[in-house]
């Protein structure tokens, strides 16, 4: 018998080692696999289980975090939630992060290692960090008045400090509250599918999501490459242009909506905004140095990051002339965002350079040690500081004679352009109406603000739509409160 | 070897050969239950600190009570088993602390549903138990005695669930009073005892081989029927109480028995084809245990269908977030397994929370108690004492596998009790009773050796 209990024995010592070897196999073998199924929610619950780090406007956070206790247990909350949604972004437990909350996850969450007090100090105690802050450039002034400046209306307004590429506003409406999207019950669900039924789309960043037609504030590129191009000299000698202007190969007649365009000059063409001039300088610049122009002030570069993807402003490099005289007046194939048109307005303002726009002044930890500081952004030379001194002059203009007097600023001087942007099939759609500009109180010693502001018309206001009407008096509430500050 | 009417007796053991006075090592037990006390309220500690950032309220409570009932039992040992295995009472407070750790961790989850209050009364009678059982059973070949006494109460124990209504598809509770219990596992007991004193009386009569096949010394027609009733309860337990881990245990239970009482490789290969002839027709014919072979084979196709997790793919997310050294108690989220989190899957909490190198442990604390059984086996003389050992110690191993390896993926999952760490009355006291015969035969087999003989 004994040596049969010794075979007994021997077959529970089996069973063990097969218990021991499969726990090896799950625990340690497949774990990584186990680990990263989709339905595991551990990774969720290890995110949620910490107050999520938060992002400043101005010292203050516009962002929060409520304790649930339900097993995902932290939700994000917000301040002024629609206002800053173009800035933040949302945090959502069920539908995941965009824009800031998104570009810096990772810090805000406390995966990041740089957060780590020791170098893979994480990876051996299992710990996660509490969530580090984000510190914008927004100016927290500057959005509300453009958010309160676009009101009930559609469309959009960024602003830039034209010296160091400081995001100051970015503003988009409609706009929607992401903490109703924060949490995962139904509530959510139901915001999520109203909010993409929405045909407004209320999520869509308009101010660095979406492009528009830029229509005539496109010519202060033209300007630029015509004056760069050495094709215009002297602001106030006749263009030897014609009016209408037929566009070259072609039997169509460009017009104007006023009179006095007929080999008026570059000064007088800019105030009163002339297509006839403007196409024919665009033609007589000719494609390469058009585009290469266009490119310089950011259009065709789908690499822009601030920190979150910005869309891809469009200058059509393979057009015929008749095209490029279109494109020239900011139609045809040309598109813009909002943030575009801002870094054209800030690149006359700063004497042609162009500093790359961003968002994100410096990150901390929750301690409040530095992670990382915005450095001097690039820069690149968009065009002569000669050409920007001459553009700066004939912005000057448009808002003291011309289209843009709504934007003017006691104690400022102001540089503006305005632009009505037909659009459609036909030109049937309300227009959209532009204004880009910048602004430098007397005081100071180069300009402080660059904005862009564009207006989705309502069929309401289709008659009265222009970029002098509805947009300057929305540029000149952002400036007004970066100046102020 | 000596049969009288109807009763099985057993022959007493030969006359031991005298030899000097063997160690009793009652220091060693008492040393190692301070050890097991120990570990166990720092368990209840680090619980308390990771979720709340302070001691739990009742850590010295709870540590006081496992003391006091620890040292109790370690009294009745002293008194009445002073030469028994020192090593068996402190596995079986450890393993029962632990699982006061784990089941009390677990409740902070479930604010609405405290199970560890329950589970100490539980403990407290369990250890009650022990202490009776070595008091007044001062010799274990008594139970011999009461070989058809047993088997039938564990019938009709077996039986009882079937008049109550069942409980997520298995017919194995009985509700009184309030308490839900588990009839099936005081049956394991009884028939431990039953198996070992049946198969003591008969066991040259079943170690008559038949016919020579192969390699195989095949049983004789006429005994085997006995062997064929056991296989008709084990699947009429299947089939009417859906209970596939109390079958598979049962039998597997009466194969070693058998094996070992006869020494015939024969019993063997009838007993695999028996059981895997039941086991093929009842996992291919019955729903209830059809659909955990399926999620055995596929523990992710729910998640593939859209479903969500499943208990076992819960699971093994669970000992896979643990890793090699585990969470850290109160740190991990075995809870997202749902249902019975406390009682079938308690193991996944202690693998996710302890890891893997806590699992081993865990598992070697088991084998270590099934090897002091076994080793009390090998060492006594008389061949129901032998095989009592065996049998409850193969109670222990096959639980331990079936149910641990149903929860890692290892084989097909059966509901059932992971002994002294899950929760479940039954099944805690059923595990004191077991460890407290183990104390009762090592004592005898020790005392033997000691030139005493049994008391």
């Amino acid at each position: 018998m004994t040596r049969h209990i010794r075979h007994a024995a021997a077959f529970c010592a089996l069973l063990l080692v097969a218990l021991l070897v499969n726990a090896a196999r799950v625990q340690i073998v497949q774990a990584p696999g186990y680990d990263a199924n989709p339905a595991n929610r551990r990774p969720d619950i290890a995110r949620y289980q910490q107050p999520r780090g938060d992002i400043l406007v101005g010292g203050e956070a516009v962002t929060g975090s409520r304790d649930t206790g339900e097993h995902l247990r932290y939700e994000r909350t917000y301040r002024d939630g629609p206002m800053y949604a173009p800035v933040t972004g949302f945090a959502s437990q069920e539908y995941g992060t965009t824009l800031l909350e998104h570009a810096a996850d990772g810090l805000l969450s406390g995966a990041d290692p740089v957060l780590a007090p020791l170098p893979l100090w994480n990876d051996v105690t299992g710990a996660r960090n509490p969530g580090g802050d984000v510190v914008t450039t927004i100016n927290g002034a500057a959005q509300r008045a453009a958010y309160e400046g676009l009101g009930s209306h559609k469309g959009a307004v960024a602003a830039i400090e034209p010296s160091t590429g400081r995001i100051l506003a970015l503003v988009s409406a409609p706009s929607y509250d992401p903490q109703r999207l924060s949490g995962n019950g139904a509530a959510a669900t139901r915001t999520w599918r109203r909010l993409n039924e929405d045909p407004d789309k209320p999520m869509l960043n308009r101010a660095v999501r979406r492009t528009y037609p830029p229509g005539s504030t496109f010519k202060v590129v033209t300007a630029a490459a015509a004056l760069d191009a050495g094709v215009v000299r002297d602001l106030d000698a006749p263009t030897r242009s014609p009016d209408p202007y037929r566009l070259p190969g072609t039997r169509t007649w460009l017009t104007n909506e006023g009179g006095g365009c007929r080999n008026a000059s570059l000064r007088q063409a800019f105030e009163w905004s002339c297509n006839t001039v403007f196409a024919k300088l665009g033609v007589d610049v000719g494609p390469t140095d058009m585009a290469a122009t266009a490119e310089a002030f950011g259009f065709n570069d789908d690499g822009l990051r601030i920190p979150f993807s910005v869309s891809r402003s469009t200058f059509d490099t393979s057009v015929d002339r008749a095209q490029l005289g279109l494109s020239s007046i900011g139609q045809y194939n040309t598109r813009a965002t909002p943030l575009q048109m801002a870094m054209v307005a800030a690149a006359v303002a700063s004497g042609g350079q162009l500093r790359m726009p961003y968002l994100v002044e410096r990150t901390v930890r929750a301690g409040g040690s530095l992670v990382a500081a915005a450095g001097s952004s690039p820069t690149r030379q968009a065009m002569r500081p000669t050409t920007a001194a001459l553009l700066k002059e004939l912005m000057t203009g448009v808002v003291e004679n011309g289209t843009g007097s709504k934007a003017a600023i006691r104690g400022a001087v102001v540089g503006g352009k305005t632009g009505t942007a037909q659009h459609g099939l036909g030109n049937s759609g309300t227009p959209y109406a532009w204004f880009v500009s910048w602004a430098q109180s007397e005081r100071a010693a180069e300009p402080e603000v660059a904005v862009a502001v564009v207006v989705e018309g309502s069929a309401a206001d289709r008659d009265r739509v222009s970029g002098g009407g509805l947009a300057a008096p929305i540029a000149r509430a952002v400036m007004e409160a970066v100046l102020a500050s | 070897m000596m049969k009288a009417g109807t009763g099985i007796t057993v022959a007493a053991a030969d006359a031991p050969a005298p030899v000097g006075r063997l160690p009793r090592r009652r220091g060693i037990e008492l040393a190692l239950i301070v050890v097991a006390v120990l570990l166990s309220v720092y368990g209840y500690c680090n619980v308390g600190l990771a979720q709340h950032g302070t001691l739990p309220p009742g850590a010295a409570g709870y540590g006081a009570g496992l003391g006091v009932l620890a040292l109790l039992a370690h009294l009745a040992v002293r008194l009445r088993a002073p030469c028994a295995d020192p090593l068996l009472l402190p596995i079986g407070v450890l393993l029962n602390g632990l699982g006061l750790v784990l089941i009390y961790r677990l409740d902070l989850e479930t604010p609405g549903d405290r199970a560890a209050p329950t589970q100490l009364v539980w403990s407290t009678l369990g250890v009650g138990l022990f202490i009776v059982v070595v008091l007044l059973l001062r010799d274990h070949r008594v139970l011999a005695r009461y070989a058809y006494v047993c088997v039938a109460a564990a019938l009709v124990l077996l039986t009882l669930p079937i008049l109550f209504p069942a409980v997520n598809g298995a017919r194995i509770w009985i509700r009184v009073a309030g308490f839900s219990i588990q009839p099936g596992e005081f049956a394991k007991v009884l028939l431990a005892v039953f198996f070992a004193a049946y198969l003591a009386a008969n066991r040259s009569a079943l170690a008559y081989a038949g016919r020579q096949v192969w390699r195989l010394q095949l049983p004789t027609g006429r005994v085997l029927g006995p062997i064929v009733a056991v296989w008709l309860v084990s699947v009429g337990v299947l089939v009417l109480e859906r209970d596939l881990g109390t079958s598979l245990l049962f039998f597997g239970l009466f194969v070693v028995l058998l094996y070992v009482a006869t020494g015939r490789t024969g019993w063997i290969a009838v007993g695999l084809l028996l059981a895997s002839l039941g086991a093929v027709a009842v996992g291919w014919l019955e729903p209830h245990v059809h659909g955990r072979v399926e999620d055995w084979l596929h523990p992710f196709a729910s998640i593939e269908a859209g479903q969500g997790p499943n208990q076992l793919a819960q699971s093994l997310f669970a000992f896979a977030a643990g890793g090699v050294t585990g969470t850290g108690l109160g740190l991990g989220h075995s809870v997202l397994i749902g249902f019975a989190t406390k009682s079938d899957f308690i193991l996944a909490t202690a693998g996710e929370e302890l890891g893997f190198v806590g699992l081993s442990a865990i598992f070697l604390l088991y084998a270590l108690l099934v090897e002091r059984g076994y080793r009390a086996g090998l060492a006594l003389r008389d061949p129901f004492g032998r095989l009592l050992a065996v049998g409850l110690s193969s109670i222990v191993a096959l639980q331990v596998f079936v149910i641990a390896g149903g929860v890692t993926g290892l084989i097909p999952l059966t509901g059932m009790a992971m002994p002294f760490l899950a929760q479940g009355g039954s099944s805690v006291v059923t595990n004191w009773a077991i460890v407290a015969l183990l104390i009762r035969v090592s004592d005898a087999a020790r005392r033997q050796h000691d030139g005493r003989g049994p008391a």
